[in-house]
């Protein structure tokens, strides 16, 4: 968000909002833990809302639930900010002298009344009116999303219309108010921050930036090509044009998590070389031409990860992993030897201080200052720097100099059309017990595992479709079929169908999924699927 | 509102209609907006509903419960499972309670086949009693026997014994001439302390909560008058509710409470309705809240969990009722003898200092005396025709025994305090010559055992093991360790339980042996 | 303010008579308080006496007032110490609780004199961790974890009355059947072992449980992006065990099923 790609603020402000708005977020089963924060500020009287279109547990606790249509946050993110500037709720001495391109803005959204935002999100318009006034007339509050605002093919574009509705308020920047996007793995925001994107080297530096690249040069003794690099979007793209013909997958499983996954798994196939690195053979390891046993991070690892809210926290190694699986740190480091460049020690810990010696906002996270704090949050510049709370505290400054744009968005309905072929919306999820494609949260045997590889249907849908409750149904999208069993679920209204993507050996969701991705970020719109339905005899 | 996993049990249309009749009907659903609201306070008058249609709450009720007042289940069988008088399991529609206490039992009382005993019905000067339920499209509780017997005072049961009509609120009408800080200032000056047990001055009570800043101020008045023996709050309540909900209305005006709450025990119907029924004369905010079976919701913590929708657990105290009380708020609690003397304070027409006594055992005319405090015991005796004693329990079954030579104490709380006795809610039991006081304290034990909430060690197990080292040394199959085993039980229970309940629940079978020798 | 505790005057800011006991270095025993809960002040074993209560006051909730004397080993807090060990001895089968057994031998509690706890009644009805409710002195602490404390769950609470008052689900279903979600938030606070990981279970079954051998392991959890601090328990090279520490920020000792129990994947060799 305005350069450094982290949440702004704090589980600790969390816990001391007097407003939460979990939007297109299902914490209480996605980040458990986040959510106990929430509930200590929920239980302390604070107000929850949450923009979801499914009633999920996150939504159940909320004082008010606004279950819009899959894919229309972006009107309903319009009508909030217009009511919030008709009523006069805006900080206007902020939006003055920190933001820039508000007129632009306050005209983009002037299309979208509550009525307009009703007839298009499906939400009542006296709904959209309270979300407003609720978030314009907090002391504190946090906006938090999840995927559900950007697993979508217009991500950035849906980040974006948030992130407007902070800046018309004055909700960032200082204690207390926040955007926090909920990291859904241990490790993507430190994947973030150490470079692991198209367009950043380590700590966000900006890859095209001469200086910068002039650094690691000096610092690797190689050249750092000056171009942007790929989303894995991106090189599946590339896979179909033929521009990619060798992939290194490490401790991914694209070969079921890829949104259109018969696609995903014909592009791998169709690859000269593929080395996988994991812990186990996954799908996709079967497909490779080398498989690199790696060691778990959970008990065999030593290194770093970075949480939602920026911490970077030490991962200790508590016992050898079996057999000939190495530390990944040691399989890049030996392949590197092999291909003729020695990258020195590959102790965790030196590799740590080479990212804080390349990298100005983790310089002051010494291990041992790790050790001593439990973690640092960044930016943290030097070793008596505390680390951040939150960020852009610069934008509360007198004066400014590099302004917040708004960003003005326009609402682009989900590319998956319904129509009478395919009439039933199907969005994606995840479970509490479960995890990505099943391959860690499998191994354990739980009674919440019960019943993970069913569709959720509204019992009208049941009804309308022909499928009873528990039978068998197959189910249909443009990109092809799956069959598992159906159950009624009540907290879902008439149209919306739910599955999750666990269990890809029992039902391959992400058959039915489409690849429409977001040029920006790279993500497909996995939340957004036209299916039918076919009962099974 | 929590995110609730429901128990996979519908109500019936009957027991809906009864819930719903409690928490309103469900509001037509919207697929898109959701709103939370969470009543737990409703949640014991909705289980009693569903138990008076269907005769006990079923998985069904107890689920429909829960959502409609957005309740864990599992918290909300917790709450039902705590109160004697609410059944978890399938019974008839008609049940029959047996007082089998203190007594009922110097009179008699036998358990009939299919009926279930019961502890002190508060109807103890009509002993033996019973209480019929009836579950059904009319429910109704009906008191056994039906008939009421004269009462024995001039001042706050004046109206009652001369059968004089309740004329207006004159007390009510003087309290708003004068204002709240007068009013206050009035009961500050009198002599009144609580009969509650406590015996704390009301006018303390009344300015404390009167400046709080704190906002809303609550009055409950504490009718679960449940002490084994007292039936005095009872009989007002019957028979000159007025002067209770006239009191109430002048506490809740002086010290600026916003709603009231009077909370009496289910046991009462009749109190019930006939309060009921002043509430709605006068016109007054004061919502009556029913018990369910449960001694302990008598302490005043316990009382405020009950009225929340929580077990009756008590709270620890500090923080007290007059700073943190019912929903955490400053809360006025008085009990029905105290707020009684209210209207006559503020009237000033009879300054004496009464008390009421509940005389039953072994006497020709029980009853509820009036007497001046200072009266002798051996006084109240003689006119009540008493039988000659082996002893006579004060104060109830958290009171003492006191032997034949011990009865021209003085009833006034000062010389109680110095005979190390306590005058309790006023009971006064006589056992005659022919009384089994080992049986009387083998059912004290037992009524305490039943009684604990079960929240703090000492008096959840303590009040186990007394009652076991009792049978013990009753059946003759002690070990030589009782008596050490019993000092030590009372000491702990009395030091080191939450409330009063344990902290007294030695008290009388202690007296027992040490004072009357019994088992000893 | 300044309170006197055992005849040592000293200042402290607020806080609780235990609190300021703990700053004098004095060893007061607890059970049901946990340093992440709300004092329930239910098992009375904290007990002192204060002078000027008529009765001995709960240390673990009651606030210090400026000007408190406070005696925490007098006769008096003795004997209501060594009773309440001596009762929940007499009725709760404490093998499996360290705490409350060191404290019945420094009170000199004889419990067998009031009686004999019951016979242990494990009740096993999922994978992950197993409840016998014979170890169970009713603190109160799984409830407060499973409930407004931390998980808000509220699975489970407190059903009956007295000495029948017991921890339950609704209507005592299975635990499959309920709405618990497995974090083992209980199974961290309990202090007796009523509550215990599976594994755990299984080992002191075969009688191979070693917990001196056991090295403890801190790392973050593998799955979501909030950054719990797990506690790997060691033994014999697998994990046995996992939990967080009660005094890290994100968790306060809490975590989710995944988090608790979700490691065998990296155990199967």
């Amino acid at each position: 968000m305005f350069g450094a790609g982290g949440g702004t603020s704090s589980y600790e402000e969390t816990r001391a909002a007097d407003l939460i708005v979990l939007w297109g977020s299902n914490a209480r089963e996605a980040h458990p833990i986040f959510f106990h924060h929430v509930l200590k500020a929920v239980n302390r009287g604070a107000k929850l809302i949450v923009v979801d279109p499914r009633r999920t547990p996150s939504a159940q606790w909320a004082d008010l639930w606004l279950g819009l249509d899959v894919g229309t946050d972006i009107p309903l993110a319009s009508a909030v900010a217009r009511e919030i500037i008709e009523a006069g709720l805006t900080d206007e001495e902020f939006i003055a002298r920190a933001t820039s391109g508000f007129e632009a803005f306050r005209e983009s959204v002037q299309p979208w009344t509550l009525d307009e935002a009703e007839r298009v999100t499906g939400v009542p318009a006296g709904a959209i009116r309270e979300l407003a006034h609720a978030y314009g007339e907090a002391a504190n509050a946090q906006l938090c999303w999840t995927l559900g605002i950007t697993e979508h093919h217009n991500a950035v574009d849906n980040v974006f219309a948030l992130i407007d509705l902070a800046l018309l308020t004055g909700k960032v920047g200082k204690w207390g108010c926040g955007l926090q996007p909920l990291r859904g793995q241990n490790n993507v925001q430190g994947g973030g921050d150490m470079g692991a994107i198209p367009n950043r080297l380590p700590g966000f530096q900006e890859i095209l930036d001469d200086a910068v690249r002039a650094k690691f040069d000096a610092a690797w003794g190689s050249t750092v090509p000056p171009t942007h690099g790929l989303h894995l979007s991106g090189m599946f793209e590339a896979m179909e044009h033929g521009d990619l013909r060798a992939v290194y997958v490490v401790g991914e499983n694209p070969a079921q998590g890829e949104a259109d996954q018969t696609r995903a798994e014909r592009l791998l196939t169709g690859l000269d070389h593929l080395v996988v690195q994991d812990i186990f053979l996954t799908r996709t390891a079967q497909l490779a031409d080398v498989v690199l046993p790696a060691a778990a991070t959970l008990g065999e690892a030593e290194g770093t990860v970075t949480s939602s809210e920026r911490r970077v926290q030490r991962v200790r190694k508590a016992y050898d992993a079996p057999g000939e699986a190495r530390d990944d740190i040691e399989i890049v480091y030996a392949l590197a030897r092999r291909l003729g460049h020695d990258l020195g020690s590959p102790r965790a810990e030196d590799v740590w201080n080479e990212v804080r010696s390349l990298s100005p906002m983790h310089a002051g996270m010494s291990y041992a200052r790790l050790e001593e704090l439990g973690g640092i949050q960044w930016p943290c510049w030097d070793e008596n720097d505390p680390g951040a709370l939150f960020l852009h505290g610069r934008l509360w400054d007198e004066v400014v100099a590099d302004r917040a744009p708004f960003q003005v968005v326009e609402h682009d309905p989900p590319v998956d059309l319904l129509d009478d072929a395919f009439p039933l919306r199907l969005t994606t999820g995840r479970r509490l017990e479960s995890y990505n494609t099943g391959v860690q949260s499998g191994g354990y045997s739980s009674p919440l595992h019960r019943g993970g590889a069913d569709i959720l249907l509204a019992p009208e849908d049941g009804a309308r479709y022909g499928v009873a409750d528990g039978a068998r149904v197959r189910i249909v999208s443009r990109r092809g079929s799956v069959e598992t069993s159906a159950r009624y679920d009540p907290t879902l209204r008439a149209g919306l169908a739910f599955m999750n993507l666990h269990f890809p050996d029992e039902v391959a969701t992400n058959v039915l999924t489409i690849d429409a991705t977001d040029p920006k970020s790279g993500t497909a719109e996995f939340k957004a699927t036209a299916i039918r339905l076919e009962p099974v005899a | 509102m929590p995110d609730l996993k429901l128990l996979d049990a519908e109500p019936t249309e009957a027991e809906r209609e009864a819930i719903d009749a409690v928490v309103g009907a469900e509001p037509a659903g919207s697929d898109r907006v959701v709103r939370s609201r969470p009543r737990r306070h409703l949640l014991l008058p909705a289980l009693r509903a569903a138990q008076r249609r269907v005769g006990w709450v079923t998985a069904g009720a107890l689920g429909y419960a829960s959502r409609r007042l957005e309740i864990p289940p599992a918290d909300a069988y917790g709450v039902a499972t705590f109160y004697a008088l609410i059944s978890l399991e399938e019974r008839p529609a008609e049940v029959l309670h047996v007082c089998t206490d203190l007594s009922c039992a110097l009179k008699g009382a036998v358990v009939p086949e299919g009926a279930v005993p019961s502890p002190c019905l508060g109807l103890c000067e009509l002993a033996p009693a019973s209480l019929r339920t009836i579950a059904g499209e009319r429910p109704r509780e009906i008191q056994i026997p039906e008939e009421r017997l004269p009462v024995h005072g001039d001042k706050l049961l004046r109206r009652i014994a001369t059968g004089e009509p309740y004329g207006e609120l004159r007390a009510l009408a003087r309290a708003r001439e004068l204002g709240p800080e007068a009013v206050i200032a009035a009961v500050k000056a009198s002599p009144l302390l609580g009969r509650g047990g406590a015996a704390f001055p009301t006018g303390l009570k009344w300015e404390a909560v009167a400046r709080q800043p704190v906002k809303p101020h609550f009055l409950v008045c504490n009718a679960d008058e449940s002490e084994p023996g007292t039936f005095k709050d009872r009989v007002i309540m019957e028979q000159d509710p007025f002067a209770l909900v006239e009191a109430m209305a002048i506490a809740m005006f002086a010290t600026g409470c916003e709603k009231g709450y009077v909370y009496i025990r289910a046991e009462y119907p009749l109190a019930q309705r006939r309060v009921q029924d002043a509430i709605d004369a006068v016109g007054i905010d004061v919502e009556l809240r029913i018990g369910a079976g449960a001694y302990v919701c008598g302490e005043e913590t316990a009382l405020f969990q009950s009225i929340e929708g929580h077990r009756g657990e008590p709270r620890n105290k500090p923080p007290f009722p007059v700073e943190a009380g019912l929903f955490g708020k400053p809360t006025v609690v008085n009990n029905v003898e105290t707020l009684v003397n209210i209207p006559h304070i503020l009237l000033g027409e009879d300054g004496r200092d009464t008390r009421l006594f509940c005389v039953s055992g072994d006497v020709a005319r029980p009853g509820l005396y009036e007497l001046e405090l200072g009266t002798p015991l051996s006084q109240l005796l003689d006119t009540a025709g008493a039988e000659p004693a082996k002893a006579v329990l004060l104060g109830g079954a958290a009171g003492s025994f006191l032997r034949p030579d011990q009865l021209d104490l003085e009833l006034s709380f000062e010389a109680a305090r110095a005979a190390g006795v306590t005058l309790g809610s006023g009971v006064v039991i006589v056992f005659g010559e022919d009384a089994d006081l080992v049986s009387a304290v083998l059912r004290i034990a037992a009524f305490f055992r039943e009684e604990s909430c079960g929240q703090c060690v000492p008096c959840r197990v303590g009040t186990v093991r007394q009652e076991e080292a009792l049978h013990r040394l009753a059946s003759g199959a002690a070990n030589g360790d009782e008596r050490a085993v019993l000092a030590d039980l009372t000491q702990v229970m009395r030091d080191a339980s939450i409330c009063g309940l344990g902290q007294t629940a030695a008290n009388a079978v202690a007296s027992a042996i040490e004072n009357l020798g019994v088992l000893a | 303010m300044r309170i006197t505790i055992d005849g040592v005057t000293t200042e402290v800011d607020g806080g609780t008579i235990l609190d300021a006991a703990r700053q004098m270095g004095i060893d007061t025993p607890t059970l049901c308080y946990g340093d992440t809960l709300t004092p329930v002040n239910a098992c009375r074993v904290c007990v002192v006496e204060l002078e000027g209560a008529r009765t001995l006051v709960p240390a673990c909730s009651r606030r210090v007032e400026d000007g408190m004397v406070v005696h925490t080993d007098s006769e008096r807090v003795r004997t209501s110490r060594r009773m309440v060990l001596e009762l929940l001895g007499s009725s709760v089968d404490l093998s499996t609780a360290p705490d409350a057994l060191a404290y019945v031998d420094r009170y000199g509690a004889e419990p067998a004199r009031l009686g004999t706890p019951p016979a242990p009644a494990p009740r096993i009805d999922n994978d992950l961790y197993v409840r016998d409710y014979s170890k169970c002195i009713l603190c109160y602490k799984c409830v407060e974890a499973c409930g407004v404390d931390h998980q808000n769950t509220f699975a489970i609470a407190v059903a009956g009355r007295g000495f029948d008052a017991r921890i339950s689900t609704e209507l005592d279903v299975a635990l499959p059947d309920s709405a618990c979600v497995y974090c083992g938030n209980c199974v961290a606070v309990c202090p007796t072992g009523a509550l215990m990981g599976k594994t755990e279970f299984d080992l002191r079954e075969a009688g191979n449980w070693r917990e001196e051998e056991q090295a403890q392991v801190d790392t973050v959890c593998p799955y979501c992006g909030v950054g719990c601090t797990l506690t790997l328990h060691v033994q014999d090279d697998a994990i046995v065990k996992v939990t967080s520490p009660d005094d890290h920020d994100v968790t306060r000792g809490n975590l989710c099923i995944k988090g608790r129990f979700g490691y065998r994947y990296a155990q199967n060799r």
